[in-house]
């Protein structure tokens, strides 16, 4: 799948700069991704190693656990698939309620540990397993209380109620959310019985 | 408030997880260069991944096609036309997004009913593209079956729902 999209967009891209008569700007573009790519790598990496290491601390005081455990049965009930008791409860509980105060930065690290946790699970690990895709359709659906970077922009923009679109992006995104996790569940349903 | 909790939360959770494993006696320090040291295995995942996809991302917003769809819709669908590239461009690319977002705010005014609207679809959707594909490559899943199509559909939803609560809040 990503195979197919990967090559569809560098053909299509290529072969629709030439028509447009822009064939000269692919060469710069070329240069400027791999740039924009190790800035972005420059950024999220001292902001890993620092999360990472919160974590771990938490790891290994059993606070995570601790908080896996007590989570609310929704968690359970969303992911079928996964020991009630297991770990990476505590890790996709971490992302959400990072993603859910609009601190992006920092719910990146604890997502990755969460699908490390459920891939140290999966009998074959290049296919992706139920549960994985459960949580990263919670996470591409963009539940967050706080959306910090629409707030600073149009604070910026001199808006005279930056605040205004919160609740109103609150309901969209819990809206959506929701309907995500239900078109998920009959996805799951329907790849079980093959 | 909204302010105070987005600047109390990051030293709030520090303090606290420091805090906890402290009490419960662990080796905070140790645990912590320890955790620290697997952002390099992540990074050495992820920048590949990241090349990858910006080159695509960025060669595909060269070729003006998104543009062309874009107009295709706004000619059926009664929304505002303006909107339309932020809501094509929300799912594959974080950063021209932003930019667009940008640009609407320029030039429409952030307290515009187009601002408004804009802000929302940027808040209720993700780069599912991005989260996708930096989650599977970091651990290395190959098939990820059916979680392209339902992130799409997220975003798609988040879209539509943008659009009915912003005319009933603001309308």
């Amino acid at each position: 799948m990503v195979n197919i999209i990967w090559g569809l967009f560098i053909i299509i891209g290529i072969i629709g700069t030439i028509i447009s008569g822009k064939i000269d700007t692919i060469s710069e573009i070329t240069l400027n991704s791999t740039k924009e790519a190790l800035d972005m790598v420059i950024k999220i990496f001292p902001v890993m190693a620092l999360w990472l290491g919160i974590m771990n601390i938490g790891i290994k005081s059993g606070l995570l656990k601790k908080i896996a455990c007590k989570i609310s049965p929704i968690l359970h009930f969303l992911f079928p698939d996964l020991d009630k008791k297991d770990e990476t409860f505590g890790f996709i509980a971490s992302n959400i309620v990072a993603n859910f105060f609009g601190l992006g930065s920092a719910a990146t690290p604890f997502g990755i540990k969460a699908m490390e946790s459920m891939q140290k699970k999966n009998e074959n690990k290049e296919v992706a397993t139920r549960s994985m895709i459960t949580f990263l359709v919670m996470n591409t659906s963009g539940l967050t209380a706080i959306p910090t970077t629409i707030i600073a922009l149009r604070m910026f923009h001199g808006s005279t109620n930056p605040t205004e679109i919160v609740l109103a992006c609150f309901l969209a995104t819990t809206i959506s959310t929701i309907c995500a996790l239900i078109i998920d569940r009959l996805f799951a349903k329907r790849s079980e019985k093959k | 408030m909204i302010d105070l909790i987005s600047k109390i939360a990051i030293p709030a959770i520090i303090f606290f997880v420091v805090f906890y494993g402290f009490i419960k006696k662990t080796d905070v320090y140790d645990n912590f260069v320890e955790g620290s040291k697997e952002s390099f295995k992540m990074i050495y995942n992820l920048f590949p991944t990241l090349l990858a996809m910006l080159l695509a991302i960025n060669f595909l917003l060269a070729s003006n096609i998104l543009e062309l769809i874009s107009n295709f819709i706004t000619k059926f669908v009664n929304i505002p036309s303006a909107v339309v590239p932020l809501a094509f461009l929300r799912p594959i690319s974080g950063s021209s997004a932003l930019a667009i977002l940008n640009s609407i705010y320029l030039n429409y005014g952030p307290d515009s009913y187009i601002g408004k609207l804009a802000s929302v679809i940027q808040g209720s959707t993700e780069t599912t593209l991005y989260v996708l594909s930096l989650y599977f490559s970091v651990i290395g899943v190959k098939k990820i079956k059916y979680a392209l199509k339902v992130g799409l559909m997220a975003d798609l939803i988040g879209f539509i729902c943008s659009i009915i609560i912003v005319k009933l809040f603001f309308g």
